[in-house]
């Protein structure tokens, strides 16, 4: 429970307020997994968000993935030449992009996108008393605005970080024959000789746990809003620092995970 | 005793530091209008709230038809809520549906009905409330007093035995508030409704009332006719209404 008559800005208050949003968010995910074990599934909200949230991340995360390919290329072609290694530039892009970046960077993007607008949609909804009216009109808001959100994220970011690899193993190709001739599809070869289980699955795994944490957090800080208008803006922003922090903490635990798993 | 809808015994709420409700106890019966008045943050919408299960109570005891709402399950509290309509202050459409797709949401998600007997009852609650044109408009097109009336219409569209308002005709022109506060009485009459109608106006609550209580300091100070409000010699009353005036 909330302690609500606290000075605000003193330690008491930043305490008080970090583990009211632990607790409440682990509630909240409680929460969800008892409705998310109740059949029916309302399959059309889900297919209907997973459109708007993927369909709308698809150019920020697109044009992210080139850059991400192409500017890994750029810098590291001079230090590979230097060391003779620049044969192995292929595998470099590949393994970066797949085990780390396109993962991580695909979901901070997409809580950056998505996080904030399930934060503020629910928010003003909450704040203009409509999910009251659902919940007075027999229709459990929680199964309808919630749970068929975070279905539909966790769902999309694997399929849109699988994407941002793809794209930008295209991207460092192209910055690599910018500089020198090299075929695509001996490119192509290396980039997938390099690759085993462990650099794969793992990481479109964790994507899973990413896709969650979006819609989750966003949820939660959009359902929970009080306080009007500043309320909405709250719920947005603190969607987006909470979920890019939880998806930086995951990151390192289901990084040394996958690691102690499957050793390099 | 058998025609009672709603059966409020010994009710109190407190928020924080403040007691809203205090032992609050009130009865209403089939078919009656009851107008619920008082001064801002007395509680009035905190008591249709404990009434809809929105708040829970502190302490005290809610009937609906007999049935103790506060001992009910979620499932159970659900089926009576699917007797009873709840209109808010704000109207509360659903920004992202259309007027269509709002009056036919709980239509689709509570009851089995075909496709053409949901757009039949759609139409046909519209035209109660002379809007049949907007049915294709979304909330962000309608003036207030139109948001008002969608409103009213997507929380009769399920035929409900018991309505809660929540200041009806709150920012509207005097008109308007007449239009709507006969509206109110005139769908109640056709559907055989019972009403709890919370508000200041007194333009509103003289149109729908057959009853009314007033609030003050967490309890019911007051109850009678409008005419016995209005015209009562309490000093406290008689300034409440003083700024009233009431244009037949």
């Amino acid at each position: 429970m909330k302690i609500t008559n606290l000075k605000k800005g003193t330690t008491w208050n930043i305490l008080n307020e970090y583990f009211s949003t632990i607790g409440g968010l682990s509630i909240f995910t409680m929460e969800f997994l008892k409705n998310f074990f109740k059949p029916p599934y309302d399959f059309g909200e889900i297919k209907k968000h997973m459109d708007e949230l993927g369909v709308k991340t698809l150019p920020i995360v697109s044009i992210t993935g080139f850059i991400i390919g192409f500017v890994l290329v750029l810098q590291s072609q001079p230090i590979m030449i230097r060391f003779g290694a620049e044969s192995f530039l292929p595998s470099m892009v590949s393994l970066s992009v797949i085990r780390e970046l396109g993962p991580v960077l695909t979901a901070l993007i997409f809580a950056g996108r998505v996080s904030s607008g399930i934060g503020a949609e629910l928010g003003s909804m909450r704040v203009t008393e409509q999910i009251d009216a659902m919940e007075v009109s027999a229709i459990n808001p929680f199964r309808f605005l919630v749970v068929t959100r975070v279905i539909a994220c966790t769902i999309i970011l694997p399929i849109l970080c699988v994407y941002v690899i793809f794209i930008a193993i295209i991207g460092g190709y192209i910055a690599l024959i910018l500089s020198q001739k090299m075929n695509f599809s001996y490119y192509t070869d290396s980039v997938l000789a390099s690759l085993k289980f462990g650099d794969v699955i793992p990481s479109i795994l964790k994507t899973y746990v990413f896709g969650f944490i979006v819609g989750i957090v966003g949820s939660y800080k959009g359902y929970t809003a009080e306080n009007g208008t500043e309320g909405v803006g709250k719920a947005s922003t603190t969607s987006v620092v909470l979920s890019s922090l939880l998806i930086l903490l995951f990151d390192s635990v289901l990084g040394k995970l996958t690691l102690w798993l499957w050793p390099t | 005793m058998a025609d009672l809808i709603v059966q409020i015994k010994n009710l109190s709420k407190a928020f924080t530091y403040k007691k809203v409700l205090d032992d609050v106890s009130l009865n209403v019966c089939m078919g009656e209008n009851l107008v619920v008045f008082g001064r801002s943050g007395t509680g009035k919408s905190v008591l249709l709230k404990c009434i809809i299960g929105l708040l829970r109570p502190d302490a005290g005891e809610i009937y609906i038809d007999m049935q103790n709402v506060l001992r009910m399950s979620e499932k159970e509290l659900n089926e009576i809520r699917k007797q009873i309509g709840f209109l808010f202050q704000s109207g509360a459409l659903y920004d992202s549906m259309s007027v269509r797709e709002n009056l036919s949401f709980p239509l689709i998600r509570n009851f089995k009905f075909s496709k053409k007997e949901v757009t039949d009852k759609v139409m046909h609650t519209l035209e109660l409330v002379d809007l049949i044109e907007a049915v294709d408009k979304m909330p962000s097109e309608l003036s207030g007093g139109m948001r008002k009336r969608i409103a009213l219409a997507r929380t009769i569209i399920t035929e409900p035995k018991l309505m809660l308002y929540d200041e009806p005709t709150t920012g509207l022109d005097p008109l308007t508030t007449k239009e709507i506060s006969e509206l109110i009485l005139d769908l109640q009459k056709k559907l055989n409704m019972t009403s709890i109608v919370v508000t200041h106006d007194l333009i509103c609550a003289s149109i729908i009332a057959d009853r009314a209580i007033f609030l003050k300091d967490a309890k019911i100070m007051y109850q009678g006719t409008i005419e016995e409000l209005t015209s009562s010699k309490d000093k406290f009353l008689q300034n409440f209404f003083s700024t009233d005036i009431i244009k037949a």
